[in-house]
């Protein structure tokens, strides 16, 4: 039983013996070291940084997942965090994710606020039930007299031309249920902190990070501070069209706003950032602007993210709108075979077909 | 799944107290009960039932949507939920009337539960850890593993002092045994060696479904399997159910790891208010189980040990007066207001939520001045 002895082995966590279920703020080894200066790192490594400067902000910060420990899970995302915190801080799990999802639930209960990693986007589903009828539910029950600081960490999307089940994107059935939070980060910087913001909230957030951008550099200001986590945010200007999604899409959209500005058209690009709640006001504002949409996701489009952003505008922005807000996104299909990806996954040629057929209206 | 020859009996269905054998080894643990805590087994099952019974009733008067029946395992409830310490945490399902009672629970909030009032009616803080309801089957396996993982973090266990060291009771039916939370909730606790019992009410069916479709072993041998020990109870002797739960409970908050605890009981009524069991059971099972009541398999030894007649005429009387309480108080239960429906969906603010709730209550306002 190698797996329940290191665990027991590693002893105790300092400072937890004193403080059994109480206070979820508690500082661990006196503060923390403010890290400072702006640092170029890949995606993986800033949300590393940020698990460890939680874990060090807050002792009750725990993660849990399959293969975290020493192998650092299978993107490296918690690489040197159980040699740096013990294995009573960053649990491998038995394999089993409604296990994770709902022992997370329970330990919420005993004041701890686990971070869990779901290995890849499709194999959330068996923790599926845990996670909508009870983590969402949870608070609700209890009339708010129970909070539930419990952060899933969710690798998804496409572009890495992997087999069944490894570049989906869940998301919205879990936008669909009330209870829970849905971010997700485009850049190396909003991963850092968008993941501490996570970890501080005390609603269950579901963190969808974009598995394809792990490995792409971004400066990372480590003496800055974190934007409201669910805020939208403009993050190219431009005056004909308006152009918005998250994670992975981003590059592809500001690719398009590129190719678009060649072309004469001036393309607004908007990083959602959080899909639930959805931050309307600077959308609806560019959209009184532009006076057009098109919204883009990898996720098929039927009852999506993407539809809800459609419709929603359309009721806050009808006339406004010299073109019906389009949507460019996966087909409802499920995601193909590796060698048929690029077919499937919006590329920029497809927003900048969308922006044409806008800009004709 | 019937006895087996393991199965702890301490008292036999006609009220005899064993004395040999196997039993010998919990029977220290019934010798140093006191005797008003003897009486107030007989107690809480009596009154229970006649909870039950008038729920029951006021289901049928239009009073409650559904009602969830626990007539006939009382002795299983009253006898561990009384193993447990105060410290500890008790996880159930939806049928652990009893033990609710016994943590503190106002058990009217069950009744407000049923009535629609409310998704949860308790606060478990203020309820000596006695958790909310869950409802969908096994789910709450895994919060109590989780709970108890917690317990190992903070080394809130095994120190050797069984009154403050910390230890969490899980409930659930035969039917859960199926579930695949359960069996997850099996393996991380075993993984782990979390602090906490498994308590398995065995009362042989899932709705109209019998034990023998969940299990073709007796279900306490299914813990073996997961490296946790399992033993097996007749469920309608209380005192089976008090010593075998309290031996486990210290033994897991000790640091012994996770036990399995499958009491055999039956559920005499319905499944709920909405079914009917003479669908699918007959009545010479049910009579056969009528036989092994336990609250008069329990009173006939109390009696049998020289207690007062007064007493049981005292523990009646007392019944019929809680049965009125919470009769009277069930036809005051105001409804809720629309903030139930809003406020706690999430504990920070969600500005989009307050807007719905604004709306409602303007198109709410809107359509009263219109009438
Ligand atoms: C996941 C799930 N499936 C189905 C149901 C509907 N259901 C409610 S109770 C029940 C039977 C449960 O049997 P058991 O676990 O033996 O508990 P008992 O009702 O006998 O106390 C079923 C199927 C449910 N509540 N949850
Ligand atoms: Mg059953």
């Amino acid at each position: 039983m190698t797996e329940v002895s290191s665990f027991l082995a590693t002893g105790s966590v300092t400072g937890n013996t004193a403080d059994s279920a109480g206070s979820a703020a508690m500082n661990f080894a006196g503060p923390a070291p403010a890290p400072t200066g702006t640092v170029l790192m890949p995606m993986a490594k800033a949300i590393n940084a940020g698990l460890r400067q939680a874990m060090m902000d807050n002792a009750k910060v725990i993660l849990m997942g399959e293969d975290i420990g020493p192998l650092g899970g299978v993107f490296r995302v918690t690489e040197g965090l159980q040699a740096e915190f013990g294995a009573r801080r960053v649990l491998d799990t038995p394999l089993a994710e409604s296990g994770i999802i709902g022992s997370a639930i329970g330990l919420a209960m005993r004041g701890y606020r686990s971070v869990c990693e779901i290995q890849f986007d499709g194999f959330i589903f068996p923790g599926f039930d845990q996670i909508t009828s009870q983590l969402a539910k949870m608070t609700n029950r209890h009339e708010g007299q129970v909070q539930m600081p419990v952060v899933i960490r969710v690798p998804y999307g496409g572009h890495i031309g992997a087999v069944e089940h490894h570049q989906e994107s869940p998301e919205a059935y879990f936008a669909h249920t009330p209870g829970l939070r849905l971010v997700s980060p485009s850049t190396p910087n909003d991963a850092y902190w968008m993941i501490q913001e996570a970890i501080a909230s005390n609603d269950p957030v579901m963190f969808f990070e974009p598995k394809s951008r792990y490995w792409h550099k971004g400066d990372v200001d480590l003496s800055g501070s974190a934007a409201p986590l669910h805020a939208s945010r403009v993050i190219r200007s431009g005056t004909d069209v308006t152009v918005l999604g998250h994670g992975a899409m981003i590059t592809v959209l500001l690719q398009a706003a590129e190719l678009a500005e060649a072309e004469g058209t001036s393309v607004e690009v908007i990083d959602l950032r959080s899909l639930s709640p959805i931050d309307y006001a600077p959308i609806v504002a560019s959209v009184q602007k532009t006076g057009r949409l098109v919204v883009a996701s990898e996720a098929p489009g039927f009852v999506s993210v993407s539809s809800e952003i459609a419709a929603t505008v359309t009721e806050k922005a009808f006339y406004y709108l010299e073109a019906p807000v389009i949507r460019v996104t996966g087909f409802d299909a499920p995601f193909p075979p590796a060698k048929l990806e690029t077919l499937y996954l919006p590329d920029a040629d497809r927003i900048l077909e969308a922006v044409d057929r806008a800009m004709a209206f | 799944m019937a006895e087996t020859v393991e199965t702890v009996q301490l008292l036999s269905a006609d009220g005899v107290l064993h004395t040999e054998g196997r039993v010998a080894e919990f029977l220290p643990l019934i010798e140093r009960l006191s005797e008003s805590t003897l009486q107030r087994f007989y107690r809480d099952m009596v009154v229970i039932r006649r909870f039950d019974t008038e729920a029951a009733n006021l289901q049928r008067q239009g009073q409650l949507g559904l009602w969830v029946p626990s007539m006939g395992q009382e002795a299983a409830q009253v006898g561990s939920a009384h193993a447990a310490r105060d410290q500890d945490h008790l996880f159930p399902a939806y049928r652990e009337h009893a033990v609710a009672m016994v943590r503190g629970v106002d058990v009217l909030s069950i009744i407000q539960l049923l009535r629609g009032t409310t998704h949860g009616g308790w606060n478990p803080k203020d309820s000596k850890n006695f958790h909310l309801y869950t409802l969908v089957i096994a789910s709450q396996t895994l919060h109590a593993t989780g709970y108890a993982l917690g317990i190992t973090l903070d080394n809130a266990y095994a120190t050797g002092q069984p009154e403050t060291d910390e230890a969490v009771m899980v409930y659930l039916g035969d039917g859960a045994m199926s579930q695949g939370d359960l069996n997850e909730a099996l393996v991380f606790s075993a993984s782990y060696q979390t602090p906490q019992v498994f308590f398995v009410q065995n009362n042989h069916w899932a709705i109209s479904v019998p034990v023998s479709v969940q299990s073709r072993v007796p279900l306490y041998q299914r813990a073996a399997g997961f490296g946790i020990p399992g033993i097996q109870i007749d469920g309608n002797d209380v005192l089976a159910s008090f010593a075998v739960t309290r031996e486990n409970l210290d033994a897991a908050r000790d640091g012994g790891g996770p036990r399995f605890i499958e009491a055999l009981t039956y559920r005499i009524g319905a499944h709920t208010s909405s079914d009917d069991p003479t669908k699918y059971r007959t009545d010479a099972e049910l009579q056969s189980w009528v036989a092994r009541d336990p609250i008069s398999r329990y009173e006939t030894w109390l009696r049998s040990r020289g207690e007062s007649p007064t007493f049981f005429s005292a523990v009646a009387e007392e019944a019929e007066d809680f049965a009125a309480d919470i009769r009277a108080r069930t036809h005051e239960i105001p409804n809720p207001s629309v903030d139930k429906m809003f406020d706690h969906v999430y504990s920070e603010h969600h500005a989009a939520l307050a807007a719905q709730k604004e709306w409602l209550l303007s198109y709410e306002a809107s359509m009263g001045a219109g009438s």
